[in-house]
């Protein structure tokens, strides 16, 4: 076995324990913590496919953001765990036959009869001076340039949901009201009082 | 020597495993968000391989686009599950029955 087939079965371990773990642990929190094991193991597998920014760029975003904010989420509410976790060993045994199910289909599909390396063949290594950064750069800003602005407004889309969702007016704000000063009579504002000249 | 097959299979695994998960744990909201993030870690598991092993840079870019399209589906996915948890006081899919009608 080469080096690299044995990196790919160590990290491909770590990958299904951490998945299975974040299925069937009792604590939500300990699931994140799963969900970022799992995050590391396939930034590692996609190392070993030369996605080296791919890489990065799950370690950054998902294990540096999105999974903060999982946990963030997570110790902020204040959750019941044991009425969540009623149905867990009722459900899983028909978990257990679709996901079997599901793995053996997959399996005679993806497996080595049809994607083999006889019939793919080993993929061509880059050169020492390829960067994947800069081919990935060149084709994201000339071919898929109208693509990334749109996932650029996705991006402003879900900010601005987020927080609009969120968000709670302050009771103490100052500011004014324009529909209740809009909708202002007259009468309400003024009033006229007759009293002899003095 | 490492084959397509390998990297197609653990990302099948990782797919059953996330489905298996949705089946077992479905009364939690947050693990059923964790699980549709292990489900996207597959699918891009795939599209890797497939760009690395046809030589084929766009699947790359594929995957770029679906982790900015995760990232904000889980950002708005964890805001409305702090509104459900302010309004209803629970985040158990069985007590969000409002809409049955």
């Amino acid at each position: 076995m080469s080096v690299e087939v044995v990196v790919f079965y160590v990290f491909a371990i770590a990958l299904v324990f951490a998945a299975s773990m974040v299925i069937t642990v009792r604590n939500p929190v300990h699931a994140a913590l799963f969900l970022i094991m799992s995050f590391f193991a396939s930034a590692g597998l996609w190392l070993l496919l030369e996605a080296e920014f791919l890489a990065i760029t799950l370690v950054l975003v998902y294990v540096g953001a999105v999974m903060v904010l999982f946990l963030f989420v997570v110790m902020m509410l204040d959750i019941n765990i044991t009425v969540l976790r009623d149905g867990f060993a009722r459900y899983l045994p028909v978990a257990f036959v679709v996901a079997v199910g599901m793995m053996v289909s997959l399996g005679l599909i993806v497996g080595t009869e049809n994607f083999g390396l006889e019939t793919v063949g080993p993929a061509a290594k880059a050169s020492a001076s390829y960067s994947n950064t800069e081919a990935l750069g060149r084709v994201l800003y000339t071919d898929y340039v109208f693509p990334f602005e749109i996932a650029a407004v996705i991006l402003l889309v879900a900010i601005i949901a987020a927080i609009g969702l969120t968000l709670r007016p302050s009771r103490q704000t100052k500011a004014p009201n324009p529909d209740v000063q809009v909708a202002v009579n007259r009468e309400d504002r003024i009033r006229i009082v007759k009293m002899d000249s003095e | 020597m490492l084959s397509l097959a390998h990297f197609l299979l653990i990302g099948a695994v990782l797919f059953c495993l996330s489905v298996a998960g949705i089946f077992i744990n479905r009364k939690n909201v947050i693990i059923l968000l964790m699980c549709i993030e292990l489900m996207l870690l597959a699918v891009n598991m795939n599209f890797i391989a497939f760009s690395h092993f046809n030589g084929d840079i766009a699947g790359q870019v594929f995957v770029f686009f679906i982790l900015t399209v995760a990232a904000a589906e889980a950002a708005i996915g964890l805001a409305i599950l702090v509104v459900l948890f302010r309004t209803r006081n629970s985040i158990n899919v069985e007590d969000l029955d409002a809409m049955r009608g």
